[in-house]
């Protein structure tokens, strides 16, 4: 029997089952004497649709590069899909799908290329590599814009261009990173209706990190980090229920901001005493 | 390594070069046009040095010295002076190069077949410029002393009286002593190590620059596919710089390759990949474009001054020789010379070849080893 039992309450769909494909435990990450992921733990099952919430410069980022590979732990360990994100992060990325914030594909070379540069460098061809490029048009609804360059792409198109390479290979986990920052609502609506499709097919475990809580309500469960703290995880309507006086997950997000808020002072103060030698 | 991964990064880089016109003019019109431009303008043996002439006492013997001089091509008669002092004050003013001095005496002592000295005062400031404008002259005195026509030398005559050494000197490979013939085959190399060095160091730096790179490291690549891939498409490129620029050289400047091609093709293959080695050795090192640049420039005096390119290596002391043996150019200009002019073979080139293939290993593997697949 699995250790956290799923969010249970019936609105939410996506809460997965099965065996755990994202285990984190006490990870930390610090850039010199900036501690920007402190000891998160989390255990994400597979097909979960899980959101990680939180104000810019929280850590959200920072954490889901350590689950790619981009980042090495400062201490703490991870494993992705059954591989330990220090010793075979190579596997890992075999196994994963990962959505930079940043617009990160080829500018100069069309939707086309784009899409057969990222299947081959996954090791696609032949009749494999065609059908996945022929299906990720489709999903994206690029069909008829494949010619022009992704450069050129409005914010939207550009938007789900990048998840197709970043679905080409159809990985285990997907990893996005504030997927709809800068979007406009359209084209988000768009956007989640592949998410979801994706996450009802099952198998896919998607990690989301979005500032957006109109978003938040479809997740399977929710994660809320602060300050790079993991402060508050569970489903949805569950972490409204554990705040009295919350109605919804934006009052929460504004809550536990509004705590964060009232403690910066002691944690300035706290974390310079630690960085200034004794 | 993966096939298929590699041709993806390989493609991917020449359609990307295709589609960046300014930098695809960098890699053909640049070598081109400096090859002309350089061709042309370096030359070390100055033609046509302004001379002043003093003649004391004009005579037929005395035209017909002045003339033979002008006749080498080294001078030209740019003034004549009026006296020794005038000649002497152009001189120092810097109106002439050279003043041709002849005494009053000099046609009376010819016919009467004794010594006839001539003074030629050369602004040897300049020691390149000068240098082979006194050669000619000494030739010349040499020369006018061999005829039969009974004139008599122009400057002291080493080889005048008996006993005297007579040592024939025959210039070989390069028996006109152009300077192109010299030049050409060093401006391929500085041009091949400078275009291909900078393209592959903005490579990497270019991709993080535009945040390409982190979608591209979240990949199963391998650190050597994607090395090996950015490098595999600029050897072609590499190559078809050097066809270009050694056709010119051919076509323009009349320097054939008297040697094997297909050696020359080999061993330029290290000499090339040496080169996009440090280009990626210098991207893994530098943060953003103009760090790279910074580097490649830095990188170039060193090749232009101390490789041998411009200056004998001979001539350099211990520390500078030490420095230029550390660039693969120096290498490849013994086997641009030895192969183009001496129709060398790879009998005498293999230390330069082994030298140039380790260079290649070295750089490429050391990108490879330096480039990590992380954001730190």
């Amino acid at each position: 029997m699995p250790t956290d039992a799923p969010a249970g309450d019936g609105g939410v769909q996506h809460t997965g089952g099965g065996e755990h494909v994202i285990v984190c435990r006490d990870l930390h990450k610090s850039f010199g004497a900036i501690e920007a992921v402190k000891g998160v733990s989390l255990d994400i099952r597979r097909g979960e649709l899980f959101g990680v919430l939180g104000p810019n410069g929280s850590g959200k980022t920072t954490l889901l590069r350590m689950l790619c590979g981009l980042l090495e732990p400062t201490s703490g360990t991870a494993i992705v899909a059954g591989y330990d994100v220090r010793r075979e992060a190579d596997r890992i990325r075999e196994r994963v799908g990962y959505m930079s914030q940043k617009f990160g594909l080829y500018e100069d070379l069309t939707v086309i290329e784009n899409l057969e540069f990222y299947a081959e460098i996954y090791g696609l061809k032949g009749a494999r590599r065609d059908a996945r490029i022929d299906a990720m048009i489709d999903m994206a609804g690029l069909a008829g814009r494949t010619r022009q360059f992704a450069g050129t792409l409005s914010g939207g198109w550009k938007q789900r261009l990048a998840l197709g390479c970043a679905i080409v290979h159809q990985p285990a986990v997907l990893l996005l990173d504030e997927p709809t920052a800068g979007v406009d609502p359209a084209s988000r609506r768009t956007f989640w209706r592949i998410i979801d499709r994706l996450a009802d097919e099952g198998g896919t475990t998607i990690l989301v990190t979005t500032h957006y809580m109109d978003e938040a309500e479809r997740f399977g469960r929710v994660a809320f980090i602060s300050f790079g703290d993991l402060i508050a995880v569970g489903g949805p309507q569950q972490v409204v229920a554990a705040h009295p006086g919350a109605a919804s997950l934006e009052d929460v997000f504004v809550m536990l901001q509004d705590a964060d808020d009232a403690g910066v002072a002691d944690r300035v103060g706290a974390s310079a005493r630690t960085v200034t030698p004794p | 390594m993966n096939r298929t991964r590699l041709m993806a990064i390989a493609r991917k880089e020449l359609r990307q070069l295709r589609r960046d016109p300014p930098t695809l003019g960098m890699m053909f019109g640049v070598p081109v046009i400096q090859l002309l431009l350089f061709g042309f303008a370096i030359r070390t043996d100055v033609r046509d040095l302004p001379l002043a002439i003093y003649d004391a006492a004009p005579s037929s013997e005395s035209r017909e010295l002045a003339a033979r001089l002008e006749a080498t091509g080294n001078y030209r008669i740019a003034a004549r002076a009026n006296g020794y002092d005038e000649a002497h004050e152009w001189l120092t003013e810097g109106r002439v190069r050279a003043a041709l001095i002849i005494p009053p005496d000099y046609a009376r002592r010819l016919l009467r077949g004794e010594r006839a000295p001539a003074q030629l005062l050369i602004d040897a400031a300049d020691p390149m410029a000068s240098q082979s404008a006194i050669a000619a002259a000494g030739t010349l005195a040499l020369a006018t002393l061999d005829a039969a026509t009974g004139t008599a030398s122009l400057l002291e005559p080493a080889a005048r009286g008996r006993g005297s050494i007579d040592l024939r000197v025959r210039p070989l490979y390069n028996p006109g002593l152009r300077t192109p013939t010299y030049i050409v085959p060093g401006i391929i190399g500085v041009l091949l190590s400078l275009t291909l060095m900078l393209i592959t160091s903005l490579a990497l730096v270019r991709e993080r620059e535009r945040g390409t790179l982190e979608q591209l490291i979240v990949t199963p690549i391998t650190r050597s596919e994607l090395m090996v891939g950015k490098v595999a498409p600029y050897v072609v490129i590499g190559y078809v710089q050097m066809t270009a620029v050694l056709l010119l050289g051919w076509l323009v400047f009349d320097v054939p390759v008297r040697g094997s091609l297909t050696l020359f093709y080999v061993i330029s293959l290290a000499f090339i990949i040496a080169n996009l080695g440090l280009g990626l050795f210098f991207s893994t090192v530098a943060r953003n474009q103009q760090q790279a640049m910074m580097l490649g420039f830095m990188f170039l005096l060193p090749n232009i001054l101390l490789s041998g390119f411009m200056f004998p290596r001979e001539a350099m002391p211990e520390a500078a020789q030490w420095l230029g043996a550390a660039l693969p150019l120096t290498y490849y200009l013994e086997v641009l010379r030895g192969i183009i002019l001496r129709d060398a073979g790879l009998a005498a080139l293999w230390q330069e070849t082994a030298i140039l293939a380790g260079f290649a290993l070295l750089l490429l593997g050391g990108s490879v080893v330096r480039f990590s697949k992380t954001l730190e």
